[in-house]
């Protein structure tokens, strides 16, 4: 129900361009939690900002589009398009940034912070209604209702982000994303807020959509996963097969560097830096890094290749293998 | 809890500051090579027939003792300070003798007090909304003229516009009064008129180049916090333009301010002092300058001890509001 | 300098610009001509401007433009020696009060808080009156300087106080760098940088507090700057009698330096800005 077809965007700065995304096409669907996962500065964090319509120059999108589709009061499909889509925050699709430390206003108190997110939907909203619904909705998510009262900086880290949470699902939007939820947080705050989150979806049964690098956040909880890598996505499929049958190398070496209880090999890290956006070599971006790369790899960007229904991977190495993917057919659902 | 810690640490430092700054006027003129009695004496004896030595000595003598000159250092020190921050009794005017200083300073007062609290208040407000309103948009050509004007007013000394409203509005073009003379009787409608008009152009000279000094540093202010990732969320949370830059960005962007307002206040009575002078503003400013034309040592020493009180208590007042809008200091 | 042009902005131009025809007409002009231009009856009083004078003379028999070139010189030269001592000093203690904290900074905070909270004027004007018409030049710095430290000192403490919570301070600490190297190596770079932009205020703060005094007669009058310039067209009511160009010369003056100055000031943090590459 968020579709993004062949999205490309840049950054412009002084007087060159950085190309940050480029040809991205993917799908989440309905009830299920979507992960993107990628090193620093791949490209996800603006990726989740693209599917949230939150474009402002310098930053643009020069091709593809964005759709937003979600069931309406009546049962009738509403569809949005970018541009559109920003009308629509907070109702249908709502937004969990990076480092909830410093997202809240610190001068107000958290219930006002609430407030003001519905006053603009419906103004004739009963306070008193409004205040004993959203505490009730706290107290699932186990936060004392003295929370509406605080102000940001009596809280700690992990309260703030699980009202960061709550602040977004309160409304139960279709479609949330949250921009890594879980870094800066200690392990056993971690698994509450992922616990959390994963509660909150099976409640609602919404999508979430969660930006990470730590891998083991997304085999956790995510039901499918996209690799960034340089600003494309090199690999799509459900996570268990993500992480048992990896088909991009870039994958490969992601899932091969993770520690796992008994495994006593030794384990490599990636060597080498991702290649410059501002002028992307013109085959496969990953070329520079991969063990298997040939002549090919470096002159050509790769197609898409199903590897199953659901899984699909970007790179010269399955050519023959498996079934191309046209670009102008369509993306795969479930 | 938190703000008792403030309110303490505050009390005493202004109790200090005051402390610091009265020793100050005491020390100076005895500190100066000049000898108050001896200038005295010489006026006297400039406007009068010559005196006998007798005379001048007994003369001396009384004035030494007026003036608080008498007795070892640490004696007119106490003695000083009593008088000058418990019971403020500084003596009779020399040149208005023998009308006392307190009830000079007393009528004086009000006209400064009046017109610099309403020319920061206005200027503040005004400033900091035009700031705020700049840097919030500050792509916006209206804010880019209005940061290069407030460039142009901001650093400028007082006078400059107190004489160049002068030449304007009192000679080129008559339309306000070269020196304040108020009639009427006092809270008359009459009175009020003509208050206001003897009080614009030199209100106006120091609200001008206060504005600029508001708009420019809110602009700075507001452009910064603009970066911040609270209103960048407020954003992303589908807020209006609107309710951002009202319930976000200004209580926040005004903490800052409300600081630099506090440290202000020393700056802006000087401002007033120097209109006064040039307008003939019957407040304490012209109270300081014709004490110091005159000689009048008693009331020198007053005028100057009473701004240093009344400024000091205006930060202070300022200064103990602010915790009141940030819950940060207010609450642990 | 291709680069410069890239990245200065209008404000920074006009800003040199006119600080350039300033200086000229403060330093370079006078070489030629108009050192005694303070005397008094040099020249018949109040003619008209032309030729010979551009803007005629004033009352005491003084030519107009070259007393305004040489007002715009002392005025300059008092400010650049006032701002100069004062930013040492308050570099100095602010630095010490943010890096020692403690007693020390108690201390130095509580002197500085007294000199920003309590007017100045007044005081000047005390000392000023005590000083009686001896106010040599020399007294005059002297005084200006006392009350133009305590800014700067306030500024660079709180610089101190945030430095000193950086990482790359700890981790020079940890590295084991002796307290001096580190101030030397670390902490300097920041404050000169800001001291640069300080200096520029301090002048004007100082020029501010001298022709303030100036104008209401309290500095010393047989000195030509640009406030004493104006006292005397006070004194003989040079607006009452539509000398608009004896009193009106030196205030368009003083407007000018201290656009230029300020100008010139924020044009170069812009400047600074962009070229870190903060797009504006």
């Amino acid at each position: 129900m968020l579709k993004l077809s062949n999205v490309s965007a840049r950054y412009n700065v002084f007087d060159y361009y950085v190309n940050v995304i480029n040809n991205v096409s993917f799908t989440v669907n309905e009830n299920e939690i979507f992960g993107i996962a990628g090193e620093s500065g791949c490209g996800k964090s603006t990726l989740l900002k693209v599917m949230y319509d939150f474009i402002e120059y310098p930053f643009e999108i020069t091709s593809g589009s964005v759709e937003l589709e979600s069931a309406g009061a009546n049962g009738e499909i509403n569809k949005y398009k970018n541009g559109e889509i920003r009308n629509r925050r907070w109702r249908e699709i709502s937004y969990v940034p990076q480092g909830a430390m410093h997202v809240l206003n610190p001068v107000t108190k958290i219930g006002a912070q609430f407030y003001d997110t519905v006053s603009r939907h419906n103004k004739s909203v009963n306070k008193k209604e409004l205040n004993d619904r959203i505490v009730a909705y706290l107290k699932e998510l186990e936060l004392p209702p003295e929370v509406m009262k605080s102000y940001p900086h009596q809280l700690s880290g992990g309260m703030k982000q699980r009202v960061m949470i709550a602040l977004a699902t309160f409304q139960n939007p279709a479609l949330m994303l949250a921009d890594e939820p879980t870094t800066a947080l200690d392990v056993v705050v971690q698994r509450g807020i992922l616990g959390m989150l994963s509660r909150v979806q099976k409640r609602i049964n919404n999508s979430i959509v969660i930006v990470s690098h730590d891998l083991g956040v997304h085999y956790q909880i995510t039901d499918r996963m996209g690799i960034m890598y340089a600003g494309e996505m090199v690999e799509i499929g459900p996570t268990d097969e993500l992480f048992t049958n990896p088909r991009h190398p870039y994958t490969k070496m992601l899932i091969n560097a993770l520690p796992r209880i008994g495994d006593i090999s030794q384990k490599e890290g990636i060597s080498g830096t991702p290649p410059s956006l501002r002028s992307p070599p013109p085959g496969c971006r990953f070329a520079s890094r991969c063990m298997y790369a040939s002549e090919l790899c470096k002159k050509l960007p790769p197609c898409k290749y199903y590897i199953s229904g659901t899984h699909q991977a970007s790179c010269h190495l399955l050519k023959g293998l498996y079934p191309k993917l046209q670009p102008e057919e369509a993306i795969p659902r479930d | 809890m938190k703000f008792l810690t403030y309110f303490l640490s505050r009390t005493l430092t202004f109790i200090l500051i005051i402390f610091i700054g009265v020793t100050l006027v005491f020390f100076l003129p005895r500190l100066m090579p000049t000898d108050p009695v001896e200038i005295m004496l010489n006026n006297i004896q400039a406007n009068s027939s010559t005196m006998d030595a007798d005379s001048v000595a007994q003369m001396r003598e009384v004035l030494t003792q007026n003036f608080g000159l008498g007795g070892n250092l640490w004696d007119q020190y106490t003695a000083f300070m009593r008088r000058a921050v418990l019971t403020q009794d500084f003596g009779p005017s020399l040149s208005m003798y023998p009308t006392l200083v307190t009830e000079l300073i007393g009528k004086a007062l009000p006209w400064t007090m009046g017109l610099m609290l309403t020319s920061t208040i206005i200027a503040w407000v005004i400033g900091n909304i035009i700031g705020l309103l700049a840097g919030f948009r500050k792509n916006k050509l209206l804010s880019k003229i209005l940061e290069s004007a407030s460039i142009v007013l901001y650093p400028l000394p007082y006078y400059v516009f107190a004489l160049t409203l002068i030449m304007l509005f009192a000679y080129i073009i008559p339309i306000f009064p070269l020196a304040t003379n108020v009639m009427g009787m006092p809270w008359s409608w009459e009175y009020i008129k003509n208050l206001l008009y003897n009080s614009f152009l030199p209100a106006l000279s120091l609200i001008l180049i206060d504005t600029g000094w508001w708009v420019l540093s809110m602009k700075t202010i507001s452009s910064d916090i603009t970066e911040e990732d609270y209103i960048i969320f407020a954003k992303l949370k589908g807020l209006s333009k609107n309710k951002i830059m009202w319930n976000y960005l200004a209580p926040n962007a005004m903490l800052p301010q409300v600081t630099a307002l506090a440290l202000r206040i020393g700056t802006v009575f000087s401002g007033a002092m120097i209109v006064e002078i040039l307008f003939s503003y019957p407040g304490i400013g012209m109270l300081i300058y014709n004490s110091v034309l005159q000689s009048d040592y008693n009331m020198i020493v007053g005028t100057i001890t009473i701004s240093i009180l009344a400024v000091s208590i205006t930060t202070y007042v300022i200064d103990l509001a602010y915790p009141l809008l940030d819950p940060r200091i207010r609450l642990r | 300098m291709k680069s410069f042009l890239k990245y200065s902005n209008l404000q920074l131009k006009i800003g040199l610009i006119l600080l350039i025809i300033i200086f000229t007409i403060g330093f370079i002009f006078p070489l030629f001509r108009g050192s005694h231009a303070d005397e008094w009856n040099t020249y018949p009083k109040y003619l008209k401007p032309g030729i010979e004078h551009i803007f005629g003379t004033n009352a005491l028999g003084q030519d107009i433009f070259w007393l305004l070139a040489k007002s715009i010189r002392s005025s300059l030269i008092i400010g650049l020696i006032v701002a100069f001592f004062a930013t040492i000093i308050g570099v100095f203690l602010g630095m010490l009060a943010g890096l020692q904290g403690g007693y020390v900074d108690r201390i130095i905070s509580l002197v500085m808080d007294t000199f920003i909270v309590v007017p100045s004027l007044p005081i000047l004007i005390l000392i000023a009156s005590l000083l009686k018409g001896q106010t040599s030049v020399l007294a005059m710095a002297a005084v200006l300087i006392l009350f133009s430290w305590s800014w700067p000192a306030r500024q660079v403490r709180s610089m101190a106080l945030s430095l000193r919570e950086r990482d790359f301070i700890d981790t020079a600490c940890f590295s084991g760098e002796s307290k001096l190297k580190i101030l030397i190596k670390e902490f300097l770079p920041f404050i000169l940088s800001w001291s640069a932009a300080n200096f520029i205020n301090t002048i004007l703060s100082a020029i501010r507090m001298e022709s303030t005094l100036a104008v209401i007669g309290m500095s010393n009058n047989s000195l030509a700057t640009l406030g004493t310039m104006i006292y005397w067209a006070l004194q003989y009511q040079a607006m009452l009698q539509g000398k608009w160009l004896w009193i009106g010369v030196p205030v368009i003056a003083t407007i000018v330096i201290f656009g230029a100055l300020f100008m010139t000031l924020s044009g170069a943090q812009k400047y600074n800005a962009t070229k870190r590459g903060q797009l504006a």
